[in-house]
């Protein structure tokens, strides 16, 4: 039986016992002549989970322990001098050609005699595992659904059991959001002190040359992995970026927030936030055929050589894309600024503007300069703009005019194509992921804290 | 005495009605300054669509050839289509029907759009001139010849009005987007097939059709002009079905639980957190995350929707969980309060009145979030999706390209004059799903809406 049919399976079976537990519950009501502590459904959801969920436990584990068991049992199998003669790495492409074959996949170069052999033997121990599955699944399900069928009674707490079941799935899911991160921080460490075996963190963190060469092209040459020149780039591009999106974002959530009539606010508003939705590989592209040639255009009529992609033109589109990042953000701050602050501004005679300057921005700074760290953080860990745009040329210059490589370009060039994990040539994505998310995580945390004591302030 | 008072406050009066003026104009300055922000933001808007709708709408529309074709005999030579003989087994059948497959790929179509074509120049053609012929029309379409033939052997001997689409650079040439004033040796076409394209346009053979390759087809390397989107919107179809149906259960229970059923510890502050920044990491790092644990660790295939879908879960799961628990905070307590008043258990109150009202904002809230991971693109690229699939998936476990993918591998092709067109309609595509879902989501906001 397949995985698939096995759950759906067991999903009817459980609407059985759903069915079961309710007509259960009513007869007994009616036998003894009592009120329930539950009402029916309750009683018929909790014979369904107790039916359902240990075999479901079941499944998970067997599926995640069967597979290396059989595969000892194969490697156990196997002549004892043929295993010997195998490092462990070719013991894992063997095992894994065997179980394509098993799997009646085809292998590269068909397969040798030992390989079907074993392969057999691998197939005749799957359909015997999964017949022991389906077994003790049935088995789990029918017991279980007979245990709590027969343990209805008015006294037993249906609803408060099928609730607890109901909050502990619940306290799970919001598991999922930790177990990303732990995720996301354990993979990267592992890989890069995969990486940092073959270059050391000095050469990495403080070099200033990036080159490197696949391992195919040279004959033992590494390369060389100086990360500066990676993050210079990032840097400039990102400044642009922010000098690009800080005036023109601030000052409109200022119009927005102070001075547009409603109905400008109801159009203007939404437009903008189109911009925020437009996808960034769309962002890209407009940077590479527009952005681009008319930037160099318009360097060849003042005299100064623009590169089509350069750090000028993804810096620029990046602005435009985090637009309306900073000025949605600045605009919740300042509209939470308290209106006394501004009235008493006007009572004294202010204009409006000389209020906003020296009443409500200064008022309004802690939040705001967390907006722009945030908006920081977006414009560092953006991709597809620079992949486009920026021209992916690792060099420490600092010329805006000229081609520029960034931390995610190179991520991205590093890890297309082949997947191979064990050269620093791909290892070294992780080590700039890490880079990369450090940084990020660094500059949101500060913009958070800032925000939240900002918010604390007028609360 | 009271006279200096006098005159001190005349003296003050003065110089603030001086300063006035230059108050008032610098206020002026400061509004135009801001009303001059929202322009620029809406400038942008504005010619970012207009730049991609003015070079995409034209791709929507492809040079196409219509003309009748004759199925000589004489070229097909091949018995008749196995018909299933009463008593053969099925698998005898498909050998026979495979055979006359194979017999039917070994024919010259080729030779009949030629001589179709030839008719219609009215030209006696020498034989190098060829090249010259093959290079207007998209080479794959002796196969889709071959195919309209094998799914009706009946149209043996006649002569029947064909579509067919032109070459790639003869739809560039005839529509201006390569400069026509070009020396030879600089131009993708020559000169005879540009003054033949020119002479079937000018007759109508030409015609600028609609393009349903672009909706029908898949990615085509050998024949860019019938290179269409069907691969890539089934993968990112897939994809999205996953995000939905995991990154929605999934985001609204871990909101119902920090909102209503978590005790306020130092946990669920860590939690709380630690969502809040997962939010903004970038992109690229999720990709890092499937490349190395579910392609590395788990072994899942690469380019696969699977894979794709997990990772843009991932990526979607915090925002659907904070706009999942803005909208559950916006319910006042009252509600629950008398819900709790009249006997209901805790999650009785939450799934049978606070949740019910909170799904609007909840729909809203992951209708933005799916939207925002349709148009992702980056960590797709770290788990192999931007390899060349030339195949329609049938599941979520094969090779496919994706919709923002395949816009990153079309404006990479060296085809520039014809790939950009091309490219542009894929993003008027990717950004049309886009702005449907956003508008659906408003939608939903505005109809909804409940102040309280």
């Amino acid at each position: 039986m397949t995985n698939l049919a096995l759950i759906a399976t067991l999903l009817m079976i459980m609407a059985l016992a759903y069915h079961m537990g309710l007509t259960r519950s009513r007869a007994v009501a009616a036998e003894h002549d009592v009120r329930m502590h539950s009402r029916p459904g309750y009683y018929g959801a909790l014979v369904a989970l107790w039916c359902g969920l240990p075999a479901l436990a079941l499944f998970l584990l067997w599926s995640f322990l069967a597979p290396q068991l059989i595969e000892m049992l194969v490697t156990h199998q196997l002549p004892a001098d043929m295993v010997a003669g195998m490092s462990d790495r070719e013991l894992v492409t063997f095992l894994r050609r065997v179980t394509a074959l098993a799997n009646e996949r085809s292998v590269s170069g068909g397969g040798t005699s030992e390989e079907l052999a074993a392969a057999a033997h691998m197939a005749r121990l799957q359909t015997f595992e999964n017949l022991s599955l389906v077994a003790l699944m049935a088995v789990f399900a029918v017991t279980g659904l007979v245990v709590a069928r027969r343990n209805i009674s008015p006294q037993w707490r249906a609803r408060n059991q099928v609730e607890r079941v109901i909050t502990i799935a619940l306290a799970a899911s919001s598991g999922v959001a930790i177990f990303t991160t732990v995720g996301i921080v354990l993979s990267m460490l592992g890989e890069t002190l995969k990486f940092f075996t073959f270059i050391s963190p000095a050469e990495f963190f403080l070099g200033t040359t990036w080159n490197p060469r696949f391992s195919t092209s040279g004959t033992d040459a590494q390369g060389e992995f100086g990360l500066l020149p990676l993050l210079w780039g990032t840097m400039m591009v990102s400044a642009i970026a922010l000098l690009v999106a800080i005036p023109v974002g601030l000052m409109t959530a200022i119009y927005m927030a102070e001075y547009a009539p409603p109905w400008l606010r109801n159009v203007a508003k939404p437009i903008i936030e189109i911009l925020a939705g437009i996808p960034t590989i769309v962002y890209g592209f407009f940077a590479l055929i527009v952005i681009g040639p008319f930037l160099s255009n318009v360097g060849d009529l003042i005299g100064i050589n623009i590169r089509t992609t350069s750090a000028l033109t993804a810096g620029l589109v990046m602005g435009i894309m985090i637009i309306p990042f900073v000025s949605s953000l600045s605009d919740d701050i300042i509209t939470q600024v308290p209106k006394s602050l501004r009235d008493g501004a006007l009572g004294l005679g202010a204009t409006k503007s000389e209020t906003i300057r020296q009443v409500v921005l200064p008022a309004a700074l802690p939040g705001i300069v967390g907006a722009f760290l945030l908006a920081a953080s977006r414009a560092i860990g953006e991709t597809m703009i620079v992949v486009l745009a920026a021209g992916n040329n690792p060099v420490l210059h600092a010329n805006p005019f000229e081609a520029v490589s960034t931390i995610t370009v190179t991520i991205v060039n590093q890890l297309t194509g082949d997947m191979d994990f064990a050269s620093p040539q791909s290892l070294v994505a992780f080590a700039l992921g890490l880079t990369l998310f450090v940084i990020t995580l660094g500059l949101n945390v500060i913009a958070l804290i800032v925000v939240r004591k900002y918010r604390q302030q007028y609360e | 005495m009271s006279i200096t008072i006098e005159q001190r406050r005349q003296h003050r009066l003065m110089t603030i009605e001086k300063s006035l003026a230059t108050r008032h104009r610098k206020e002026k300055r400061f509004r135009r300054l801001g009303l001059m922000a929202v322009m620029t933001g809406m400038t942008l808007v504005a010619i970012l669509f207009a730049s991609i709708l003015m070079r995409g709408v034209p791709a929507f529309w492809q040079a196409t050839f219509f003309m009748e074709l004759y199925f000589d005999p004489e070229v097909i030579q091949l018995e008749e289509k196995p018909e299933r003989a009463s008593g053969e087994s099925p698998s005898d059948f498909n050998q026979r029907l495979s055979a006359w497959q194979t017999q039917a790929g070994l024919v010259n179509w080729q030779v009949l759009i030629d001589r179709a074509l030839e008719d219609k120049l009215s030209e006696d053609l020498e034989p190098s001139q060829l090249r010259d012929l093959r290079a207007l029309l998209a080479s794959n379409e002796r196969f889709t010849l071959r195919n309209k033939f094998m799914d009706d052997p009946s149209l043996l001997g006649q002569t029947i009005e064909v579509k067919m689409l032109a070459s790639a650079n003869v739809d560039v040439w005839l529509k201006g987007n390569i400069d026509r004033d070009l020396a030879d040796a600089r131009q993708q076409l020559s000169a005879q097939t540009r003054a033949w394209a020119d002479q079937l346009y000018e007759e109508g053979i030409i015609r600028n059709a609609f393009s349903t390759a672009l909706f029908l087809n898949t990615d085509s390397r050998s024949s860019p002009a019938s290179a269409g989107l069907a691969g890539a919107f089934m993968g990112s179809l897939f994809m999205m079905m996953i995000v939905i149906a995991l990154s929605v259960p999934l985001g609204v229970a871990s909101a119902v639980y920090l909102e209503e059923f978590a005790p306020k510890n130092r946990l669920t502050d860590i939690i709380e957190i630690n969502i809040n920044n997962l939010a903004a990491v970038p992109s690229i790092v999720f990709g890092l995350l499937g490349a190395s644990i579910f392609i590395g660790y788990l072994g899942l295939p690469l380019s696969a929707p699977l894979v794709g879908g997990l990772v843009l879960t991932l990526m979607t799961l915090p925002t659907i969980i904070i706009a999942t628990r803005a909208s559950l905070r916006s319910i006042p307590p009252s509600i629950r309060q008398a819900a709790l008043g009249i006997g209901a258990s805790k999650v009785q109150t939450v799934f049978h009145h606070v949740l019910p009202i909170a799904l609007p904002g909840i729909l809203t809230g992951s209708i933005l979030g799916v939207a925002q991971a349709l148009g992702e693109t980056a960590p797709l690229l770290l788990i192999g999706m931007n390899a060349f699939v030339a195949n329609v998936p049938s599941t979520p476990f094969e090779q496919s390209a994706a919709l923002p993918v395949q816009i990153y591998l079309w404006q990479g092709n060296e085809l520039r004059n014809f790939f950009e067109a091309r490219t542009s309609a894929a993003i008027i595509v990717l950004l049309a799903l886009m702005l449907s879902l956003n508008a659906l989501a408003i939608w939903l906001r505005k109809k909804f809406e409940t102040r309280w």
